[in-house]
């Protein structure tokens, strides 16, 4: 079954919650993780490391550096997943 | 120029005997016990099956997304650090003259070994991005330095033992030399854990009193067979007394003075003679050049173990010499369990509210004295101490020979 937006979207909000400890209302496709989520560099990795488990994706340090917000990370993992 | 002097202004503390400090004040008037058989599946099965949890889990405390970034030694520092900011009236201070000098003796041994467990089981990508900055012992001084924003330094001494006292003279140091106004200052520990334990034990330094663990923390009995692990941790605030007194704080204690020497004797083992406890006392109380006649009290390092309690009882009686006589000595340890690098941080604790409020708390599970301890214990319940100026010593000393002694005064205005 292909990803879609919406479920890559809703994943990310659970590892975010966990992670990070935000109110899951708040999270959206325009949001950033440093400035608007409070995941800084150390808890980049843990997101990025959930997500890989969670899609099956594999998602590169360089792809992870240009992520600023959940909607670069979504519409990475729904091109590139499976 | 005239020293500055440094007196003391907050408290917390999280340790087995209570949540904070006027809980555990309580129960160590009362002559509590905080150590208990432990819970944990890993256990049941070791030599040593008790130990002394703090009394108040962290996550009763502390939110489960900020639990998860700290190591357990820190969540104790960043618990105890909030009571006692908040207990010295949140000072509004210029942060580049606000420092914290907080240790730990073994760091973040639960993390580290959590961590290589996850490293074997599941692999190096899943091993936490929080590792390092949880693992390192200054991480519990960082975290707290972080929170308050201090930027006069952020420090943590490491002597096992010793690591609280010696955190406590290092805070001490940094306001006379005026690199401060303000320091957080103490000693935190979280190493109940299979290995540190079974270290422990493999030592022979832990009590295996497995059918009595709230009767096994014993300084002092002639049947007393090694320490009781505890964690927790303690935090003191420290302030330049012109800097207290200009913004009205509450002032808890003086601090007089420390000595520090090391024995060049053996890793672990107590040197016999004592002869560098008892140097580190005579230079304790030269920094502090109060009269011997003020020393009413003594909060004891007396550990439980069959070496050391002797040696360091009379290494006090010989540094003291005649003055020992008026000094009641209490092993606050019999109750708490022993700290390690929290040790010196809860004990300065009980010897500043001992100042405060006069009263000296009491040695629990001596049944029979052992013959060569000489000193005035107090033993079961607390004991009254002289009104007026008076003054009291707490000693630590850790694995490596290192001695720590502070001297605390009560604050007369």
């Amino acid at each position: 079954m292909a990803l879609t937006v919406e479920t890559v979207l809703e994943g990310i909000k659970e590892i975010v919650v966990e992670v990070a400890g935000i109110d899951a209302g708040i999270i959206a496709m325009d949001k950033k993780f440093t400035d608007d989520l409070d995941v800084d560099s150390l808890s980049m990795v843990e997101v990025v490391v959930a997500a890989e488990e969670k899609f099956g994706v594999k998602i590169p340090d360089e792809e992870v550096t240009k992520m600023a917000t959940v909607g670069d990370a979504v519409n990475f993992i729904v091109a590139n997943g499976k | 120029m005239t020293r500055r002097r440094v007196v003391v202004t907050g408290l917390g503390a999280t340790t087995p005997l209570g949540g904070d400090v006027s809980s555990t004040w309580e129960a160590l008037l009362a002559g509590k016990s905080g150590v208990r058989k432990l819970e944990d599946e890993w256990a049941q099965s070791a030599s040593v099956t008790f130990a002394a949890r703090v009394a108040v889990e962290p996550s009763e405390v502390m939110e489960r997304v900020e639990m998860r970034r700290l190591d357990r030694s820190e969540q104790f520092a960043m618990i105890a650090s909030r009571e006692a900011w908040k207990d010295a009236g949140s000072p509004d201070i210029d942060k580049e003259r606000l420092g914290v000098v907080i240790a730990s003796g073994i760091g973040g041994v639960i993390t580290m070994l959590d961590q290589y467990d996850v490293l074997k089981e599941k692999g190096a990508r899943f091993v936490s991005p929080h590792t390092v900055p949880m693992l390192m012992p200054n991480g519990p001084a960082a975290n707290v330095g972080l929170e308050l924003q201090a930027r006069a330094g952020v420090h943590t001494p490491v002597s096992a033992c010793a690591s609280g006292a010696e955190a406590a003279g290092y805070a001490l140091e940094m306001i006379r030399n005026n690199r401060a106004d303000i320091v957080v200052t103490g000693g935190v520990e979280a190493a109940i854990h299979e290995l540190p334990m079974a270290g422990f034990a493999s030592m022979k330094a832990l009590s295996t009193r497995n059918d009595a663990p709230e009767k096994a923390s014993r300084p002092y009995d002639k049947d007393r067979d090694g320490f009781v692990l505890g964690e927790g941790g303690g935090i003191l605030v420290f302030e330049e007394l012109e800097h207290a007194k200009a913004r009205g704080a509450k002032i808890y204690a003086e601090v007089m003075g420390q000595g520090l020497t090391s024995d060049g004797f053996h890793i672990a083992a107590p040197d016999p003679d004592g002869q560098g406890v008892t140097r580190a006392v005579k230079l304790a109380l030269a920094d502090a050049n109060i009269p011997l006649s003020e020393i009413v009290h003594l909060n004891a390092h007396a550990t439980s173990t069959p070496a050391g309690d002797v040696a360091e009882a009379n290494a006090l009686a010989s540094a003291l010499g005649s003055d020992i006589s008026h000094v009641a000595v209490s092993a606050t340890k019999s109750m708490t369990g022993h700290l390690l690098g929290g040790a010196g941080a809860i004990e300065s604790i009980f010897c500043v509210l001992a100042m405060y409020h006069h009263k000296a708390p009491p040695t629990i599970n001596i049944e029979n004295l052992d013959d060569a301890v000489t000193v005035d214990v107090v033993r079961d319940v607390p004991r009254e101490l002289p009104q007026g100026s008076i003054a009291c010593l707490n000693d630590s000393f850790g694995f490596g020979g290192h001695n720590v002694v502070l001297v605390f005064r009560s604050f007369e205005g």
